[in-house]
């Protein structure tokens, strides 16, 4: 096993992408250094390692950059290869990595417009997630992943990993913006999912607590409701805003 | 001939998408046999539907009847599947997380609403838009072309010595210069020389000189998109 030294971590707390390589290094047992990171305010370190998109997370090993979570997730699998994330099987690989991709293209996204909007634009938001989350609970229930504990089969793999490093944005958000997200009763096999995954010991060391998610979003909402009512002007201000949301809720960070 | 797919491998395609070409590419460069299907996008087969009903869009490969979606997944399905000959990804773990950067930002530039630009998208502004607002999406297009040719440097392909997959996310859209040239003011071989020596170099190889259409052919595609839109 490599030394904690040879790893390290430039990533933000309230950050899914990053809880995903948090949580992907601890399944594997390796240990690693974090750095957290300014998401407004990116250190040169971050700027140096991830030129193209200036975000976070990066892993760093042997002082080499690999940026973009599920490139990341990836790499640590091809480079560590005990506890494998991936399944084995090319077909299994290639839907995982269909379904991470509509994780990050399209749920995400939706996920992020409930908490970034209000009114008509939430309903359609809202709609917007269930019709995704529809999507995720046919193939759960009577696709390809019928019958199984988790995405990865017994144990967690790529895509529980990827789905699940933000789908507490869900319960976060039902609770902020006061509307129905995964309700067990049409969603009864992601609930089950869900649930199951958030009991994972690993996956409890790696989210955050969720009374601090919950004062973060209130927070960055609070914000936006006041930028909205014309009490603030400050573009850097929205900026941040805009930016510190997109970070922690939608597919463009890394 | 069977209207399922449950025998081999079969491609639902579109003669001009490039998506669909990559997955063309991968498919020669391996020598693996297949069968071809056109697709009429204003017409989806029951297949497609069925094959891919997330996104209802090709291309799809169906290998003995089980669906593979989305065209860097199908380059990707198709280097593991026969993994002993010509293969896309290096060995290296660290140089495939390279390669996979590098294919998801071309993706990036395709596929999910901006920021930051999109090079299908962008490139189809440059026939979309008038004036100030092609303007701005040609100086765009370029800025993403320099930052794919900086990557590039003066290597071969992406790769280094070997062909690989992020020569097979963009050589297709190669195919559209011409066609963005004619409709914007724009000359790749000034803005982008090494990217467009890179360009021939690919297309010297069989499998993508097969599987990439004329690039007339793709301007008169484009005129007639001109046409449906009602643009000039």
């Amino acid at each position: 096993m490599d030394p904690p030294s040879s790893l390290k971590l430039l990533g933000s707390w309230a950050d899914s992408h990053t809880h995903r390589v948090q949580l992907a290094l601890k399944l594997k047992g390796l240990g690693f250094e974090y750095q957290e990171e300014d998401v407004i305010n990116p250190s040169p370190a971050l700027l140096l390692h991830n030129p193209v998109y200036k975000k976070v997370p990066v892993l760093l090993h042997n002082d080499r950059p690999v940026v973009e979570s599920v490139v990341i997730l990836q790499y640590i699998d091809e480079t560590w290869a005990d506890n494998p994330i991936m399944p084995a099987d090319p077909f299994d690989r290639a839907l995982a990595r269909f379904w991470c991709h509509f994780a990050e293209d399209k749920l995400a996204p939706a996920v992020g417009a409930v908490f970034s909007s209000s009114g008509e634009g939430q309903k359609a938001a809202v709609d917007q997630v269930h019709d995704n989350l529809k999507l995720l609970e046919r193939e759960l229930r009577d696709g390809e992943f019928k019958g199984k504990r988790f995405f990865g089969g017994d144990k967690i793999g790529l895509l529980d990993i990827v789905l699940g490093c933000g789908s507490y944005w869900l319960a976060v958000f039902e609770e902020v913006m006061e509307v129905k997200l995964v309700d067990p009763g049409t969603f009864p096999a992601f609930h089950a999912w869900l649930k199951d995954f958030e009991e994972q010991n690993e996956v409890k060391e790696t989210i955050p607590a969720i009374d601090k998610l919950l004062e973060y979003a209130r927070g960055i909402r609070q914000m936006m409701l006041s930028l909205s009512n014309g009490t603030s002007t400050t573009a850097p201000a929205t900026a941040g805003t805009t930016s510190a949301i997109n970070v922690t809720v939608d597919g463009s960070s890394g | 001939m069977a209207e399922g797919a449950s025998e081999g491998l079969v491609l639902l395609d579109f003669w001009v998408s490039p998506f669909g070409q990559r997955c063309r590419i991968a498919l020669a460069e391996k020598g693996v046999e297949y069968e071809y299907r056109e697709e009429n996008l204003r017409d989806k087969s029951p297949l497609l539907l069925k094959s891919n009903p997330v996104h209802k869009k090709i291309p799809v490969l169906i290998d003995h009847g089980k669906p593979v979606c989305e065209s860097l997944n199908i380059v990707q399905y198709i280097d593991e599947k026969w993994p002993d000959r010509a293969p896309l990804l290096p060995a290296d773990p660290y140089a495939r997380a390279e390669a996979r950067f590098w294919a998801d930002l071309v993706e990036k530039k395709v596929c999910i609403p901006p920021p930051p630009p999109r090079m299908y998208e962008s490139g189809t502004k440059l026939w979309k838009l008038k004036g100030e607002a092609q303007e701005e999406a040609t100086k765009e297009f370029i800025e993403m072309l320099k930052l794919l040719e900086g990557e590039l440097g003066d290597k071969k392909y992406f790769g280094g010595e070997m062909f690989g997959l992020v020569d097979i996310a963009l050589i297709p859209f190669t195919a559209w210069f011409y066609s963005y040239e004619a409709c914007a003011k724009l000359s790749t071989e000034k803005e982008v020389p090494k990217l467009v020596a890179w360009g021939k170099r690919c297309r010297e190889r069989e499998s993508v000189s097969k599987s990439l259409p004329d690039p007339l052919k793709v301007y008169e595609f484009v005129c007639f998109l001109k046409k449906v839109y009602g643009i000039e």
